[in-house]
């Protein structure tokens, strides 16, 4: 039905002159009102990082590195370590997404690493988000993922590092879309 | 009279097991006949540039706020469905749902950018936004985590708004999303767009292409004026039918991309944990759903005597095809007359008159949807899903009515 009522748009219906005469471009549909976007500005906004790592900026950090930016900036909400409280814990709960009472985690729960650099860049601190460089963000990601036991002490974490850590509950993610035909 | 009516009337001669209404004891008050009520009496007030709910109605308000700690605006207020009646919900009272608070934004200062896998990447002002061919839909719009306290193993001692009120229903009005993807250019064989707000948590989804280009709204009015602030004005994303945080507020960017951007919202949250440790990811479509909101919990039947069941039912696959109401707990069903306009992907009223003989009784609704979906019972649905999916809930909802009247959220 949805697809009928949009497809009937009435072109038909447009009085004044011909649809689409002298367009180069565009939709005969709407007005064509868009202004071409730069490459500077895509650069400017583009922040979202894919699985594949398409999206990550240069740069790069390592645990020891993001401890520091941690415990600045983020342990107020986290807790220690990631630990939790009074907002998200960060940090373990490997084991418990079958029991009655799970702990999830970027460690227990989170199927890709890059996810968490995508959301540290975007939105954290919460109070002071698009803040941190890409560097902080990347010694933060390695931070997190050290802790969680996914990555060792001294594992750098970059653009071509980093969409390679296999999350340890990726499997376990079942995609339902699209649907399967009854 | 019309096919609606004469089932009503049909469907109420069955339930209607006595005669006639009995008047109860009169209650005295001033401005009863015959005195002339004071409003009568002086001139009233003057008109005003924006109107206001009745001052006697200043208890109906959004309910159940609630913010992750340390912050105000991350966290969600619900409607308080068991106050309303209709299938629109008024728009100050439509429920929210942030990521990190209303961002306060300049329609004058806000572009949205169509880029990724498009012949020409384009930049819209609001202004060129207003210009374009624009649709009205009326639509529910849920959030997937409504109804998560039933979930629980203890029915939770809350009204119909504070347990299920992350729902509402708009008319909504905007551009189609394909129209503006056509003017870029864009790659239909792509199958996937991110889509950005300009809030602080930057929210984000991955979107099908498929349902971009069937029935996507760029939104910019709701119930006739522009979007209010906590609905994502300037300019939303609009998804039909689909869980609420897909439809991005405050929407700045859409990217046509290869594969999904597996988002903190869309692989972390928004993913249903089920009993065996196994997540379900990308469960699009709220299903088919009912509620009755009167009576609900923290009401009391002022005694027996006539009263009327009224509720909400809705579901994301498309409409509404039959509601059925039980005052047994489920033992029997009959069917509630569905007010008029039954819409595909919108709130549907159900009302049925019910004669209550002041025992006590276990009210349930169940819907189900023109694809033969069926509300499930509550017990059913947790043996499928477990306790701890958060989202998706939507079994069906049971109170009970005391000797006394009053109504009370339980597990039947």
């Amino acid at each position: 039905m949805s697809t009928r009522d949009f497809a009937a748009l009435p072109l038909a219906l447009i009085i004044g002159g011909c649809v689409g005469a002298g367009a180069t471009a565009g939709t005969p549909e709407g007005p064509n009102l868009g202004r071409e976007a730069t490459p500077a500005q895509i650069a400017g906004w583009d922040i979202s990082v894919g699985p594949d790592g398409v999206g990550l900026p240069p740069g790069k950090g390592t645990a020891a590195a993001g401890a520091v930016v941690y415990e600045q900036k983020c342990q107020a909400c986290h807790g220690a370590r990631g630990a939790g409280q009074p907002n998200d814990r960060l940090v373990g709960g490997l084991g418990t997404l079958a029991s009655k009472t799970p702990v999830k985690t970027i460690g227990s729960y989170w199927p890709y690493a890059t996810t968490v650099f995508d959301y540290v860049r975007r939105a954290m601190p919460y109070i002071q988000p698009q803040s941190l460089t890409d560097d902080e963000v990347y010694a933060l990601t390695a931070y997190l993922l050290n802790l969680n036991g996914i990555i060792g002490d001294g594992d750098e974490m970059n653009a071509q590092t980093l969409p390679k850590v296999k999350m340890p509950n990726q499997a376990n993610f079942i995609v339902v879309y699209p649907p399967r035909a009854k | 009279m019309n096919e609606s009516k004469r089932r009503f009337i049909k469907r109420s001669a069955g339930l209607l097991t006595s005669g006639l209404v009995v008047g109860g004891a009169r209650r005295v008050a001033a401005g009863e006949p015959p005195e002339i009520p004071p409003s009568m009496k002086v001139p009233g007030a003057g008109m005003g540039e924006y109107g206001s709910p009745a001052k006697y109605e200043s208890k109906v308000t959004r309910t159940f706020i609630r913010s992750q700690p340390g912050t105000t605006g991350s966290g969600a207020s619900r409607a308080p469905l068991e106050s309303l009646e209709g299938m629109i919900t008024p728009s100050g009272l439509h429920f929210e749902r942030h990521h990190s608070g209303v961002p306060d934004i300049d329609p004058a200062q806000h572009r949205l950018l169509i880029h990724g896998m498009v012949k020409r990447p384009l930049v819209f002002t609001l202004d060129a936004l207003l210009r374009y061919p624009m649709i009205s839909r009326i639509h529910f719009l849920e959030c997937s985590g409504n109804s998560q306290l039933l979930y629980q193993p203890a029915p939770p001692n809350l009204t119909a708004g504070q347990t299920h009120g992350l729902v509402s229903c708009s008319e909504w009005t905007g551009v189609p999303l394909r129209v503006l993807l056509e003017e870029a250019g864009v790659d239909r064989s792509a199958p996937w767009i991110l889509a950005e707000g300009a809030d602080s948590a930057a929210m984000s989804r991955s979107i099908p292409m498929a349902k971009a280009m069937d029935d996507a709204i760029l939104a910019l009015f709701q119930n006739g004026e522009r979007l209010r602030p906590e609905n994502g004005y300037p300019v939303r994303l609009f998804l039909p039918g689909w869980e609420g945080n897909m439809s991005v507020k405050w929407l700045r960017r859409l990217k046509v991309v290869p594969a999904p951007i597996m988002t903190k919202d869309e692989t972390s949250r928004y993913s249903d944990l089920q009993a065996d440790g196994k997540s379900l990811m990308f469960t699009y479509p709220m299903e088919v759903k009912s509620v009755i909101t009167r009576p609900s919990h923290g009401m009391t039947l002022s005694g027996p005597g006539l009263h009327q069941i009224a509720g909400i039912a809705w579901s994301g696959n498309g409409s509404i095809k039959k509601v059925e109401v039980s005052t047994d707990g489920g033992r029997s069903w009959v069917e509630a007359p569905l007010a008029a306009p039954v819409l595909p992907r919108a709130l549907t009223r159900f009302r049925l008159p019910w004669r209550w003989d002041g025992a006590a009784a276990v009210l349930k609704s169940r819907a189900i949807d023109d694809a033969g979906a069926v509300q499930p019972e509550r017990e059913k649905f947790i043996a499928e899903h477990g306790n701890n999916a958060l989202f998706h809930f939507n079994g069906i909802q049971a109170w009970s009515v005391a000797a006394s009247g009053e109504v009370k959220h339980v597990y039947a």
